[in-house]
C-alpha cells in the first residue's frame, strides 16, 4: 500500500481530457467525489484489487489515463452498487467502471485481467449465437482459452449430475434480432 | 393486488440452471391466483457483461425484451439483476430523447412509459399482507433461517427511489412460524460472475458468508438470487456447510403446496436431511 502511495506522478503524462471524457460517457460526475473512502471501506473487492475504487476516482481526476486503463480494479469491480449506495454524493461507480472498461477496450490497452475480459466476451457470444446465455457452453470455450480443464472440474461434473447445466442452449426464435445487434457500427468489444 | 396475470421473464439463470426457482415461485404465485405469461421469445436482458463491455448493446438487448411486453399488465421479473437491466433500460428511454427515438424506430413500437416492472418480491409482500397468507399454519417453527438478500438491495443511483425490499424475506419468515437470525452478511455480494474467472477471489467470501450463518446458529440460508444461491453452493470449500434454498422453495415448502422431486435433488448441498429432522418432506 505504501509502495502504491509513493509512486510519482508524472504531469506531463497527464491527459486533461481524461476526466472529462468519462464523465460524459459514464453519466456521473465523479468531480463530486471528496475521497471519503466509504466506497473502498465498503467494497468486498477491494482486497483483490490493485488500486481502491476512489483512488481510480483519483487517478482519473489527475488525468493519469494510462495507470487507470491499465489497472485491475476496472476488471475486478462487479457493479454490485454496495459502493453507491453508500457513497453520500451518489455517484454511480457501476457506470464509472463500465466507462473506464469500455474506453480501456476501444484504445487496445493490454487488459490487466484477461480471464474477466474472456469469460465476458465468451457470455456475449453465447448470447449473439442463442439470444440466451447457454452456461456449459460459455465454461467449455471459456477454457478452451484458459487450457486450466482441471480447475474447476469438480465443480462442473457436480453441476452436470445434478442437472443444472443444460447440454442443449435454451435458443430464441428470432435470433437474428439479437445478432443484428452485434452488427450495429457502435464498437461492440464481442466481434 | 389488482392484477391477477402479469406478464414474465424468467431469465436465464431461472430458465435453466435454477428452474426450481423458477417451478416453485410460479407453484406460489398459483396458490394466491396469480397467472404467469412468459414472454414470448425473450432473450437474455444482457448479464454482466453487456454492461461491462458495450452499454448501448447492454441497452438494446434489455430494450428487446420491453418491446415484447404487452401494454396491458405488469412485467414480472424474478432475478434482481434482470430486474435491473430491465428497469434501467425503462428508465433511459423515460429519460433519454435519443434512446426513446433508438427503440421505437428499431422495435417498431411506441415506448410505454407506464409499463410497470416488479419485482417478484413486491407481489410477494403484497401477497403477506393478505389474511389468506397471515392465517396459514407456522409450519417453519423451530427452522433458524440466515435470509442473504446478496447485492439485490442495493441500487444506482439512478434507482435509489425504487422500492427498498429491506427486511422482507424476515417479515415472511417470521408470518410463517420460522426465526429469520440476525447476521452480518446478509447483503454481502456474493462475488457474480467473478466465480468463473477469479475463483480464488469468490471463496474466501462465500466461505465468510456460510461459516458467518453457522456461527450465527443458522439451520440454512435462504437466497433471493439464483447467481447467488449458485455461488453459495458451489465456492465454499470448507467441510461443514448449510443448506441453501431459493426463497420462492421455502413458501412453497411452508405453505404445504407440492413439492417436485427434482426441485431439491438439483442442489449440490443435499437439503432433504434437513427438511426431513425438522418434519418439513
Amino acid at each position: 500500500m505504501s509502495q502504491r502511495l509513493e509512486r510519482t506522478i508524472f504531469p506531463s503524462k497527464r491527459d486533461p481530457d481524461f476526466c472529462a471524457r468519462i464523465i460524459h460517457k459514464a453519466g456521473s460526475n465523479i468531480n463530486l467525489c471528496w475521497h471519503c473512502n466509504c466506497c473502498s471501506g465498503g467494497c468486498p473487492f477491494s482486497q483483490a484489487m490493485d488500486y481502491l475504487p476512489n483512488q481510480v476516482i483519483r487517478m482519473t481526476q489527475l488525468g493519469m489515463k494510462h495507470e487507470v486503463l491499465a489497472c485491475s480494479a476496472i476488471w475486478i469491480c462487479v457493479g454490485c452498487h454496495t459502493c453507491s449506495v453508500q457513497c453520500p454524493m451518489a455517484i454511480d461507480m457501476a457506470a464509472f467502471m463500465d466507462a473506464l472498461r469500455q474506453v480501456a477496450i476501444a484504445e487496445d490497452v493490454p487488459v490487466s485481467e484477461p480471464d474477466i475480459f474472456n469469460f465476458h466476451k465468451e457470455v456475449l457470444n453465447s448470447i449473439r449465437r442463442h439470444g440466451r446465455t447457454h452456461k456449459l457452453e460459455i465454461m467449455f470455450r471459456y477454457k478452451l482459452q484458459k487450457r486450466d480443464w482441471l480447475k474447476d472440474l469438480d465443480v462442473g461434473l457436480k453441476m452436470m449430475a445434478k442437472r443444472k447445466l443444460d447440454l442443449m442452449p435454451s435458443k430464441i426464435r428470432n435470433i437474428k434480432a439479437v445478432s443484428k445487434m452485434f452488427e450495429d457500427p457502435k464498437g461492440n468489444a464481442a466481434t | 393486488m389488482t392484477h391477477t396475470v402479469y406478464s414474465y421473464f424468467p431469465g436465464c439463470s431461472l430458465a435453466t440452471s435454477a428452474r426450481e426457482n423458477n417451478e416453485s415461485m410460479v407453484t406460489f404465485l398459483g396458490a394466491f391466483g396469480i397467472r404467469l405469461e412468459e414472454l414470448v421469445d425473450w432473450n437474455c436482458c444482457g448479464s454482466s457483461s453487456a454492461h461491462s463491455l458495450d452499454s448501448e448493446l447492454a441497452l438494446d438487448l434489455a430494450c428487446r425484451n420491453l418491446s415484447l411486453a404487452p401494454q396491458n399488465r405488469p412485467l414480472l421479473v424474478a432475478c434482481p439483476s434482470c430486474y435491473l437491466r430491465l428497469k434501467g433500460a425503462h428508465n433511459s428511454l423515460d429519460q433519454d430523447v435519443a434512446a426513446q427515438e433508438h427503440y421505437e424506430n428499431k422495435w417498431n413500437r411506441s415506448h410505454h412509459s407506464d409499463l410497470q416492472i416488479v419485482h417478484f418480491f413486491e407481489l410477494l409482500h403484497a401477497i403477506s399482507q393478505t389474511a389468506a397468507f397471515q392465517n396459514k399454519l407456522k409450519k417453519l417453527a423451530g427452522l433458524r433461517i440466515a435470509p442473504y438478500y446478496g447485492c439485490m438491495l442495493a441500487y444506482p443511483p439512478s434507482l435509489s427511489r425504487q422500492k427498498d425490499f429491506s427486511g422482507i424475506m424476515e417479515n415472511v419468515i417470521g408470518a410463517l412460524g420460522g426465526t429469520a437470525i440476525r447476521w452480518p452478511f446478509s447483503a454481502r455480494c456474493c462475488g457474480t460472475f467473478l466465480t468463473a474467472a477469479r475463483p480464488d477471489i469468490v471463496s474466501p467470501i462465500i466461505n465468510q458468508i456460510t461459516q458467518g450463518a453457522i456461527q450465527a446458529g443458522a439451520d440454512c440460508i435462504v437466497t433471493a438470487c439464483a447467481m447467488c444461491h449458485l455461488n453459495l453452493e458451489i465456492r465454499s470449500d470448507k467441510p461443514n456447510q448449510l443448506p441453501v434454498f431459493h426463497f420462492s422453495e421455502m413458501l412453497a415448502l411452508a405453505l404445504d403446496l407440492e413439492i417436485s422431486d427434482t426441485w431439491f435433488s438439483r442442489h449440490l448441498i443435499d437439503p432433504r436431511p434437513l427438511l426431513t429432522r425438522k418434519k418439513l418432506l
